[in-house]
């Protein structure tokens, strides 16, 4: 006897369809899977085995073999467990086969018969609408998540003997539905606050100018002057994420296993900050069975490295295509996977490798060429792709004792969500949407400097010491200033405060 | 034709200072002659110091001076040699001048009122504002700025100088085609546009440590005196001091906290006797130098010009130095607004950006 079982499994973000065919025959006992298999999937013969006997029903003693199509894509992963073992009871006739047609079958089993959830299942789910299917059976620890996606009735399953149950149609299970409105609109409470932090007005402003223009931006501060508490709150100020930007991220989440039970649905802009011991494999993502890398983790949010300099040479190197691109590509045996990784980069670094270079009440230890080679492993191309660049000075602390009031994240992110809207609209028809993707040939067209601005930048470079790389990047911070003050003509003053971003460049501690 | 190939090539010889310069020149007139002279009339100069006669022969032989005096001239580096008379006149006095200068830029006859700045690599900004200050303000009384194009305290001279605009000299422990340090290669342009760049060693000399103590020399050699702005105990300045000493100069320090180890050296100068220099009249005072500002007011002129705004958020920055947080937040304006007129407040050379997100009147 043969069976047929629609199943899904995950190629990067992505899930596709995948037929569970199994054939049952007389001769020697096996069983057998074909269709490019890999040793996970390999694996869940054992677990099917047991599965089967566990749950009180028989496992045929006959040839079995399981292929798995289409068989040119490896297949990754415990996805199978549950399909094949229904694929068998099918094939034996312990099972009414009527409804199969209709419904897919997504989810990992544990010996005694349990479903176990998977990862990547509201990527799957999106496959199957997109061919039409209307069911789903997956572990009800994910149907949440599966319940997103629209047009697919999603059934969630406990174990082999409740999904034998719900298609022989002795057991009902009510289709899983979630209100999304719910989860968009309830969940966006983003934990932290910009008016918490006390002082600091300079570098608010600087944070602002970023978010608004989408501009990568690094500070320079002794320790404990508050670089983190900053960044953190870099995404309480970015524009609220759409439905169609959090169903990516989720996805994203899904893949890696990493979504949080009580979210089926990411909504806040994620933040990650790996530890600077990172390897390059955890940034940008692959390893045995591909995994999404911090960089894709950050999709849509930010990426903050703390201590900068302190990252692998090699880590650091790798950043640079995901800040070209937007996406990390990871070459494996049979597929080329490919992760988004659309994200803002905030870096942090000290001064000197010490710590306290600027600092009056403690001595630095660091001799010039530490100094300059601290600085220099973020230099070149990395640092080509940070426009802004500040300094953080220490906090007094009677600063942070004084009640001044500090201005809200949601007042902030008003102004950047209006900048975002004019470069929206400036963009139309571009293949871009910020100003700090502006190419070379787009500056000349959109940041066009009157006299007094030309006269200003000229001045800058010859009395400020700026080096002409940062020419490009002033020209973009000074049009997302613009576009702060709604003005459609870059002004000096607009330029005149895109020009103290450049810190780095005027090798100050020289 | 001058002598001037002949000697460079000598001068190219390790071991050969200003003193056998002055043996041979008594001995034969011109440094030509000695060139091709015969092997035992060279011997006679040098009489028992059989090693350093093999030395003048054997380098005599591998050395074209007519191939190395293309080369500098190619490179459009000047030579001056001790016989030369616009060599400078304060650096001829000293015990061993070195007898071949080499020149990139223009030296005049006016840098002979000059002032040495020198101090530690490594300073505080502290020690880098006053640095800059002093040499800004000297260098409008038209006196020119003599340094040591290092990082730190030199380069903050030379830029003070540049940004009066007014004159100044790096006197390098390298070739004249070495750039060193190599960070430095942009104010090194700046420098020989606004004076010149001197050294006495031969195209091609690396940096190496030994060096610098004799081409300290020539740094307090070419002025009038030496101000040691910041030194730890162990600072190369404190070499330069010794020389200005020794060389009948003045020698001024600037005070620093008693408690910092970047001025123990500065400090232990002024217990020695060292002028102590609190501001530019301190040295122009002891130099004799009448008080009549050349570079004219170019400052006042400036902030003559300010609009309100300007004038508003200068007069909140403080000649200490005031952080940009609290300029913000003692302002009417907005974050955006007030970074934009530091930017041109600056650019107008009032105010100085320091590290650390604050600036300093100047
Ligand atoms: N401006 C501020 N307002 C309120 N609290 C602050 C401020 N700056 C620093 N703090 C407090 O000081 C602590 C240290 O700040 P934080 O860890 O962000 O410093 P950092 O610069 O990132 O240091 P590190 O060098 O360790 O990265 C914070 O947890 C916060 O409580
Ligand atoms: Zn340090």
């Amino acid at each position: 006897m043969l069976s047929k079982i629609t199943s899904c499994a995950l190629l990067g973000i992505n899930g596709y369809i995948v037929e569970v065919e199994t054939d049952i025959s007389n001769g020697l006992p096996a069983f057998d899977i074909v269709g490019l298999p890999d040793s996970a999937v390999r694996e869940s013969r054992e677990r099917v085995r047991s599965a089967i006997k566990n749950s009180g029903f028989n496992f045929p003693i006959n040839r079995i073999t399981v292929n798995l199509a289409p068989a040119d894509t490896r297949k990754e992963g415990p996805f199978f467990d549950l399909p094949i073992a229904i694929g068998i009871l099918a094939a034996t006739e312990q099972l009414k086969t009527d409804k199969l047609k209709q419904i897919a079958i997504i989810g990992e089993l544990s010996l005694n018969g349990d479903v176990k959830p998977v990862t990547g299942v509201l990527s799957m789910a999106y496959s199957l609408q997109k061919r039409g299917f209307k069911k789903l059976l997956c572990p009800l620890e994910n149907a949440e998540e599966a319940a997103i996606v629209e047009g697919v009735q999603v059934y969630p399953i406990k174990n082999l003997k409740e999904s034998v149950d719900f298609l022989n149609g002795e057991k009902h299970i009510p289709a899983f539905s979630i209100d999304i409105k719910n989860y968009l609109y309830n969940n966006s409470n983003i934990e932290v606050d910009f008016s918490e932090v006390k002082g600091q007005e300079n570098i608010k402003r600087a944070f602002e100018v970023a978010a608004a223009g989408h501009h990568n931006i690094i500070m320079i501060g002794p320790p404990g002057s508050g670089k983190t508490m900053i960044a953190r709150r870099m995404p309480s100020i970015l524009p609220a994420m759409t439905f169609e930007e959090a169903v990516e991220v989720t996805k994203i989440y899904s893949s890696a296993g990493l979504l949080p039970n009580s979210r089926p649905l990411i909504v806040n802009r994620p933040f990650r900050a790996p530890h600077h011991t990172i390897s390059a494999a955890g940034m940008v993502g692959g390893g045995r069975m591909p995994k999404p890398g911090e960089v894709s983790l950050a999709h849509f949010g930010v990426l903050f490295l703390d201590e900068m300099p302190e990252f692998r040479r090699d880590v650091l190197e790798v950043l640079r295509q995901p800040l070209e691109d937007e996406i990390v590509t990871i070459t494996r045996v049979n597929a080329t996977i490919t992760y988004p990784a659309k994200f803002l980069l905030i870096g942090s670094m000290n001064p000197c490798p010490c710590g306290f270079l600027w600092s009056e009440k403690h001595e630095c230890s660091c001799t010039p060429n530490q100094i300059q080679r601290y600085i220099s492993k973020i230099s070149g191309p990395l640092l080509d792709r940070v426009d802004i660049h500040i300094e953080v000075p220490a906090v007094e602390f009677k600063d942070l004792e004084e009640n001044i009031e500090s201005e809200t994240s949601d007042s902030i992110r008003k102004r950047v969500d209006s900048a975002r809207m004019v470069q929206l609209q400036r963009y139309k028809n571009l293949p871009f949407l910020y100003n700090s993707q502006l190419t070379p040939r787009y500056i000349q067209r959109f940041c066009r400097l009157n006299k007094p601005c030309k006269k200003m930048i000229k001045d800058a470079f010859d009395k400020l010491g700026l080096s002409a790389r940062a020419y490009n990047r002033i020209l973009k911070v000074a049009r997302t200033i613009a576009d702060l003050d709604m003005s459609e003509n870059i002004r000096e003053e607009h330029l005149a405060e895109a020009i103290q971003y450049r810190n780095l460049d005027r090798k100050f501690w020289i | 034709m001058s002598d001037t190939k002949y000697w460079v090539a000598l001068s190219c010889i390790k071991g050969i200072g200003s003193q056998k310069f002055q043996m041979i020149l008594k001995h034969f007139n011109s440094i030509k002659n000695f060139w091709h002279a015969e092997g035992h009339e060279v011997k006679e100069v040098f009489g028992m110091n059989q090693k350093i006669c093999n030395t003048i022969l054997k380098y005599r032989e591998t050395i074209n001076p007519d191939e190395e005096m293309d080369k500098i001239n190619s490179m459009g580096v000047k030579v001056l040699t001790l016989n030369d008379e616009d060599y400078p006149c304060n650096l001829k006095n000293i015990y061993d001048p070195p007898p071949v200068l080499y020149v990139k830029g223009n030296l005049k006859k006016q840098d002979e009122i000059s002032v040495a700045i020198v101090g530690s690599r490594k300073a505080t900004v502290y020690g880098k504002v006053i640095a800059e200050k002093l040499a800004r303000e000297l260098s409008e009384y038209g006196i020119t700025i003599v340094s040591g194009m290092a990082i730190g305290i030199d380069s903050c001279a030379h830029k003070g100088a540049i940004s009066g605009n007014a004159r100044t000299i790096a006197v390098l422990g390298t070739g004249i085609d070495i750039v060193y340090p190599r960070r430095n290669a942009s104010l090194m342009q700046k420098i020989i546009e606004h004076g010149a760049v001197v050294t006495e060693f031969p195209l091609g000399t690396t940096p190496l440590p030994q060096n610098f103590p004799a081409r300290n020399r020539i740094i307090s050699g070419l002025s009038l005196g030496t101000i040691v702005v910041e030194a730890s105990e162990r600072s190369g300045a404190l070499i330069t001091a010794d020389f200005a000493l020794q060389q009948g100069r003045e020698v001024f320090a600037v005070p620093g906290n008693v408690t910092s180890k970047y001025s123990t050296g500065c400090n232990r100068l002024i217990k020695q006797g060292a002028k102590l220099v609190e501001g530019v009249f301190d040295v122009l005072d002891e130099l004799g130098i009448v008080y009549e500002k050349i570079s004219n007011e170019i400052k006042d002129i400036a902030e003559n010009k300010l609009n309100d705004e300007e004038k508003e958020i200068l007069e909140m920055i403080s000649y200490q130095s005031s952080p940009v947080d609290s300029i913000i937040r003692h302002s009417r304006f907005s974050a955006g607004k007030v970074k934009a007129v530091l930017t041109s407040l600056e650019m107008k050379g009032l105010i100085r950006s320091l590290p650390g997100s604050s600036y300093i009147r100047i």
